[in-house]
C-alpha cells in the first residue's frame, strides 16, 4: 500500500471544518460567559472548534496519506426521487390527507430503483398505501384525516 | 432473598398478557429486520418509537428491547445461510457458520447459534439482575464532575464501535454533540442555532437523526449498485447437532457467555468486540485451529454466545447510569424521557416494576426467540426473497409517517431528508453513523454536567482531576483514546518499514 491522496478524506474533512466553523461563528453571537457561569455560546464554541480541528486533521492527512476508499457511484436518480418524495410527504400530508399523500410518496419512491417496471411500481404503491392506512390509521389510531381539506373534504 | 423478591416482581410484570404480547412482537420484528438486509434495528426502533408513546412505559421498553436482541439473533441466521451478516456482530459467525451451511450442516449451525444464544442470554440476564443494583447505588454517589467524565468515557469508547479511522469516528462523535446543542439553552433559555424557527426550539428530534442516518442513508447506499440477491438456500434439515458436536460446543458457549457478559458492560458497545474476542480465543485454545474458517462448530458457538450475552449486559450501563451503549439504546433513552422517566440510577428505586419487569422480559424474550426461530427458519429464508424494490419504498413511507406522527410537524420529515443526505455523504467518505448518534444523545448531558460542575466548584476546572472517581474515568478515557489511535500508527509504521525493505 502506498500513501496517496484520498478525495473522500479531503471532502469529509472539509465538511467537518464547514459545520464546525459555522457553529463557531454562530456561537460567537451568543453570550460566552465566564468559566464559573458559562453562557449559552461557550460549549458550542468549544465543540465546534474541536470538530473543525479534527476536520482539518482528516483533510491534511487525506492530502498526504489518506485512507484508500472507493467512493463509488452516486445514484443521482435515487437521491433526487427520494428527497422529492419525502419533501412531498411533509408538505402535503396535512392538506391532501393521509391516503393520497402516502400513495404519491410510495409511487415516487419506487421510481428510485432503475429496475422497476411501471406496473410493478403502481402495484407496490397501491399495496403500501393500503397497508399503511390499515396499520397506522385503523390499527394505531393515528389522528390524521384520510382525505384532506385540499380535496374539498 | 432480596434478589428473588425482585425477580418475582419482575416476572409478575413481564408476564402480564400485554407485556408478553409486545415482547413477542418486539422479538419477531427484531428477528425480521435482523434477517432483512438494508434495514437494521436502529432504523426500526426509530420508526416505531412514536407508536410506543401511547403504551405503558414498561410495555414500550419491553418491546424496544425485544427488537434489539431479536435483531442480534436474526443477524446470525442470514450470516449462516447466505453469508450476509445482518448485524455487525454477526460478521464473525459468517466465517464458520456459512462454511458449515455449504457443507450441508446449516441445521446444526443454526441450532448451535440458538442454543448458545439462549444459554448466554439466560446467564447474562442473571448477571444483569445481580450487578445492576449495586452499580446503581455507586452511581447515586456521582456528582456532575463524575457524570461528565463518565459520559466522555462512554463517547470515547464508542470509537471501538466504528470500523475504520479513529480520527473520523472522533470527529463524528463531536459532530453529534454539536448537533445536540441546537435548541433552547438549558440554563438561560436562549434559543441556539434555530434560525428563528420556533419548530427548532425543542432541538432536533433524535428520531429524525436516527431515521435519516440509519434508514434513508442506508437505502441510498443500497441503491448504488442494485443486484438481485440470490438466496440459494436448500432445505434446512437435521437441525440437531450430533453427539460429537454437542461435546464440542459446551466449552465455547460457556467461555463465550463469560466474555460477552464482561465485555458487554463496556459503554460504547461491547457486543461486536465480544464476538470477535471470543472467536480469537476459541481459535487459540482449540486443538484443531486449522479447522477454523472451514466450518468449525466452535467458531459459531463461541461468538454467538458472546454476542448475545453482551447484548443483555449492555443494558447495565443504560439502566444504572443512563448511558446508552448502542444506537438502539440511545433511542431507548429517548423513550424513557418521553415517558417522564430519567434513565439512570434512580430508575431502580423509583420504578422497580419497570426495572425488574424489563430484566425479566429479556429472559422471556430469549425463550420466545428459541421457540420462534427454530421452527420458523423456513419463513425467514423465504423473507430473504422479498425483492428490495418492494422493501425500500416501504421503509421510506413508514419512516415518513413515523417521524411525522412524532409531533405532527413537517419539519421532522424535512430533517430526515437533511440527515439522510448528510449521513450518506459521511458514510461514503468512510465515517460510521453510530458514534454521531451517541454523541447527539449524550451531548446535552455532557454540556449540562460540565456547566453544573463548574458552577458548583466556582469555575475551577481542576475538579475533574481532583475528585478520584472522575480522575480515574478520565484516565481510562485517555488510555482508550490512545489505544484506539495506536493501532493505526503501528500499522502505518509497519507499512513504512515494509516499503523500506
Amino acid at each position: 500500500m502506498e500513501r496517496r491522496r484520498s478525495f473522500p478524506d479531503v471532502l469529509v474533512g472539509g465538511i467537518f471544518i464547514l459545520i464546525g466553523g459555522a457553529f463557531v461563528v454562530g456561537s460567537l453571537g451568543y453570550e460566552l460567559g465566564t468559566p464559573l457561569r458559562m453562557g449559552p455560546g461557550a460549549f458550542p464554541l468549544l465543540v465546534g472548534a474541536l470538530v473543525a480541528a479534527l476536520g482539518l486533521a482528516i483533510a491534511v492527512k487525506g492530502l498526504v496519506a489518506g485512507e484508500v476508499i472507493a467512493f463509488g457511484p452516486i445514484p443521482w436518480r435515487a437521491v433526487g426521487v427520494i428527497v422529492l418524495a419525502l419533501l412531498f410527504f411533509g408538505f402535503t400530508v396535512r392538506g391532501l390527507g393521509f391516503v393520497p399523500t402516502s400513495a404519491v410518496t410510495a409511487l415516487l419512491t419506487t421510481l428510485a430503483s432503475r429496475r422497476v417496471r411501471p406496473l410493478m411500481a403502481v402495484a407496490v404503491a397501491a399495496g403500501l398505501t393500503v397497508a399503511s392506512t390499515l396499520i397506522f390509521v385503523v390499527g394505531l389510531q393515528l389522528r390524521l384525516p384520510l382525505w384532506g381539506p385540499w380535496l374539498g373534504f | 432473598m432480596e434478589l428473588l423478591d425482585n425477580l418475582a416482581l419482575g416476572f409478575s410484570t413481564a408476564l402480564l398478557i400485554q407485556n408478553v404480547l409486545y415482547c413477542f412482537v418486539g422479538v419477531l420484528l427484531g428477528t425480521a429486520v435482523g434477517v432483512l438486509p438494508g434495514i437494521g434495528p436502529t432504523a426500526t426502533v426509530a420508526m416505531l418509537l412514536p407508536i410506543t408513546f401511547s403504551f405503558e412505559p414498561v410495555t414500550a421498553l419491553i418491546m424496544l428491547a425485544g427488537i434489539y436482541y431479536g435483531a442480534q439473533y436474526g443477524g446470525s441466521t442470514t450470516a449462516i445461510l447466505i453469508n450476509l451478516p445482518g448485524e455487525s456482530s454477526a460478521a464473525v459467525t459468517a466465517l464458520d457458520g456459512h462454511e458449515m451451511a455449504r457443507q450441508g450442516r446449516a441445521g446444526p449451525a443454526l441450532a448451535t447459534a440458538a442454543v448458545g444464544s439462549f444459554i448466554a442470554g439466560t446467564v447474562a440476564t442473571v448477571v444483569l439482575a445481580v450487578a445492576a443494583p449495586p452499580l446503581a447505588r455507586v452511581a447515586l454517589q456521582f456528582g456532575p464532575a463524575e457524570y461528565f467524565s463518565l459520559v466522555l468515557l462512554g463517547l470515547i469508547m464508542s470509537i471501538a464501535l466504528a470500523r475504520g479511522s479513529a480520527l473520523k469516528a472522533l470527529a463524528m462523535i463531536f459532530l453529534g454533540v454539536l448537533l445536540g446543542t441546537v435548541g433552547q439553552d438549558i440554563y438561560t433559555g436562549t434559543p441556539r442555532f434555530t434560525f428563528g424557527q420556533r419548530e427548532l426550539y425543542g432541538g432536533i428530534d433524535f428520531v429524525s437523526v436516527a431515521v435519516g442516518m440509519f434508514g434513508v442513508a442506508e437505502i441510498l447506499r443500497n441503491l448504488e449498485n442494485e443486484q438481485t440477491r440470490t438466496a440459494i438456500v436448500g432445505k434446512v434439515k437435521n437441525l440437531w447437532p450430533t453427539r460429537e458436536d454437542r461435546r464440542r460446543i459446551v466449552g465455547p458457549i460457556l467461555r463465550g457467555t463469560g466474555l460477552g457478559a464482561a465485555l458487554g458492560v463496556l459503554p460504547g458497545g461491547g457486543h461486536v468486540l465480544a464476538s470477535f474476542t471470543s472467536y480469537a480465543v476459541e481459535k487459540r485454545i482449540s486443538k484443531r485451529p486449522q479447522e477454523f474458517g472451514r466450518g468449525a462448530i466452535e467458531g459459531v458457538a463461541g461468538p454467538e454466545s458472546a454476542n448475545n450475552a453482551a447484548a443483555q449486559t449492555s443494558f447495565i450501563p443504560l439502566l444504572t447510569l443512563g448511558l446508552p451503549a448502542h444506537p438502539v439504546m440511545a433511542l431507548m433513552v429517548g423513550a424513557f424521557i418521553v415517558h417522564g422517566i430519567t434513565p439512570g440510577p434512580n430508575v431502580i428505586t423509583d420504578e422497580p416494576d419497570l426495572f425488574w419487569g424489563l430484566i425479566a422480559s429479556m429472559w422471556i424474550g430469549n425463550v420466545l426467540l428459541v421457540l420462534l426461530n427454530l421452527p420458523l427458519i423456513g419463513l425467514w429464508v423465504r423473507m430473504l426473497r422479498i425483492p428490495y424494490q418492494v422493501l425500500f419504498p416501504m421503509i421510506i413511507l413508514f419512516a415518513a409517517i413515523g417521524t411525522y406522527s412524532l409531533g405532527f410537524n413537517a419539519y421532522d420529515v424535512y430533517a430526515i431528508v437533511f440527515f439522510g443526505l448528510l449521513g450518506y455523504i459521511l458514510i461514503k467518505c468512510g465515517c460510521e453513523p453510530a458514534p454521531l448518534l451517541l454523541g447527539f444523545v449524550l451531548g446535552p448531558l455532557l454540556e449540562e454536567n460540565l456547566r453544573r460542575a463548574l458552577i458548583i466548584n466556582r469555575g475551577d476546572a481542576s475538579v475533574f482531576l481532583t475528585r478520584p472517581i472522575s480522575a480515574v474515568l478520565l484516565a481510562v478515557a485517555v488510555a482508550a483514546l490512545v489505544l484506539a489511535i495506536l493501532p493505526a500508527i503501528r500499522k502505518r509504521r509497519e507499512v513504512v518499514f515494509a516499503e523500506d525493505e
